[in-house]
């Protein structure tokens, strides 16, 4: 926990954040609409006996309330009506806000629970091309896809940094997410280790990456169109910094994000460095404002 | 490009990128490659799904005998991990859908479904094979048991002699009640 006392200074009731962060994090599991209706699934959820309860924020979002088996040794699960998703993890594609028939970009999409939710919110109609860098996650991406029946996805195998569309027929895309590889400091609650060998020269040197990715992906999306970044950690050399570089070195703006989780906004200075004024539309969602682990969330338009 | 080949007599299958299948056993280019209306005609005399359930999606071959379910938009040939999903084996003498095609699809099947009891489907899930009354046809079928008030695909089984052999791979066997 050690590493985190860096962030007392930016997080409101820094003691209640420590408090939360050394909880185990709730179960949850989101409705996978490609497979049933939210109807569907919660019929079979009560037929099961497993008792939930909805995100006030995104009624797909289950927090199972008892969860002596696991989220996995259910029939929902096992007929790919839900995925065990973590409830924060779910909050990138719904800022996106993907449409039917649109092309999406997923720039880092293993293990594929973001991915398969774009997909869902186009009913599966439309074009999700889900990438990943990293071969060994690639079987846990294509796993999930074909598990909850995601058929308007494609899965791709680069490096994000100079993402090539050549096998593909178009140019650009609609909308690109990228959920960028982390220090993970928001995922202590699931992984106590977490922290281990947390390092600030290791996150100069993710951030630098990061900092690839989020520019390709506002290349490879048209004029007008979205780019979501998000992370699942604090550190603002990650977040804010990452964002306000290629607000410099591309042409894009950051928009508001509406949506109803508590929040707190994007921070404006760090360690002497200041950003620009408006990553304060970023959203950070801290562990002990509902429940949830970690995660930074900014949503760009390109264009001026 | 319609498909791969030169044109002059069949090519072979190209076994590390997506081609397209043919629309139909004349405009085959390819030796042993199975054409959209084959697989379509298969899903509707086999399970009774209507053609209309593939209208909006393409089929295509990566691997040999491997076919793939796909919505999205992609030129043929290409080179990526996956498009969409595996939906059928074709390469061997009797075709075989697979675990998760059935339960994209399965809902629009409506002969060659054994439908089993809870206590059934979940030795089903769990990947054992059982001795079980059906009078339809034998080879593949699609697994269902009815969850809260409806039938459910849960996926593939080979019916032979009296026996029903879960085809539920390792990955996706549960242990459920």
């Amino acid at each position: 926990m050690e590493p985190l006392e860096r962030y007392r200074p930016i997080i409101d009731d820094f003691e209640a954040f420590l408090e939360a962060c050394a909880r185990p994090l709730p179960s949850v599991v989101r409705v996978n609409t490609i497979a049933a209706s939210l109807e569907r699934a919660t019929a079979v959820l009560r037929e099961e006996g497993v008792e939930f309860e909805a995100a006030a924020w995104n009624p797909h979002v289950l927090r199972l309330t008892d969860d002596a088996q696991g989220p996995g040794s259910t029939w929902v699960s096992f007929c790919g009506m839900t995925h065990g998703q973590e409830e924060v993890s779910a909050v990138p594609p719904v800022v996106l806000d993907p449409q039917p028939g649109e092309r999406v970009w997923d720039a880092c999409a293993a293990p594929g629970g973001k991915a398969t939710q774009i997909a869902a919110l186009m009913d599966d109609c439309g074009t999700v091309v889900a990438n990943d860098s990293n071969l060994g996650r690639l079987s846990s991406l294509r796993f999930n896809a074909e598990r909850l029946g995601a058929s308007a996805l494609a899965v791709t195998h680069q490096d994000a940094r100079n993402f090539s569309l050549k096998p593909f027929d178009f140019d650009e895309f609609d909308r690109a997410l990228v959920d960028a590889p982390c220090s993970c400091e928001g995922t202590i609650r699931k992984n106590p280790d977490a922290l281990d060998g947390w390092s600030e020269a290791h996150l100069e040197s993710v951030s630098g990456v990061q900092k690839g990715i989020l520019r390709r992906a506002v290349q490879a999306t048209r004029e007008g169109g979205t780019v979501v970044y998000s992370t699942c950690t604090f550190a603002p050399e990650e977040n804010e910094a990452v964002v306000d570089y290629v607000l410099d070195a591309e042409d894009c703006h950051l928009r508001e994000i509406e949506i109803d989780l508590e929040h707190s906004p994007g921070i404006t200075a760090w360690e002497g460095e200041t950003y620009d004024e408006r990553l304060e539309r970023a959203i950070r969602l801290y562990p002990h404002q509902n429940d949830t682990g970690g995660f930074f969330v900014a949503k760009l338009e390109v264009g001026s | 490009m319609g498909e791969n080949g030169d044109g002059d007599g069949l090519a072979e299958n190209v076994g590390q990128r997506f081609d397209r299948l043919p629309a139909t056993a004349d405009e085959r280019r390819v030796e042993g490659r199975v054409s959209r209306e084959e697989v379509c005609t298969y899903f509707e005399e086999r399970f009774g799904m209507p053609l209309e359930t593939f209208e909006e999606y393409t089929f295509w071959e990566k691997g040999s005998g491997r076919i793939w379910i796909y919505a999205g938009e992609a030129p043929t040939p290409t080179s990526v991990e996956a498009l969409g999903m595996t939906c059928l084996r074709t390469r061997q003498e009797h075709w075989k859908p697979t675990t998760d095609f059935v339960a994209r699809f399965g809902h629009h099947a409506t002969r060659c479904v054994i439908d089993l009891t809870r206590e059934q489907a979940a030795r089903f899930v769990r990947g054992e094979d059982q001795e079980l009354p059906w009078d339809g046809d034998w080879g593949y079928l699609i697994a269902a048991c009815e969850l809260a008030g409806e039938r459910e695909p849960l996926g593939v089984g080979l019916y032979v002699h009296g026996e029903f052999r879960s085809m539920v791979p390792k990955g996706r066997q549960r242990a459920l009640e």
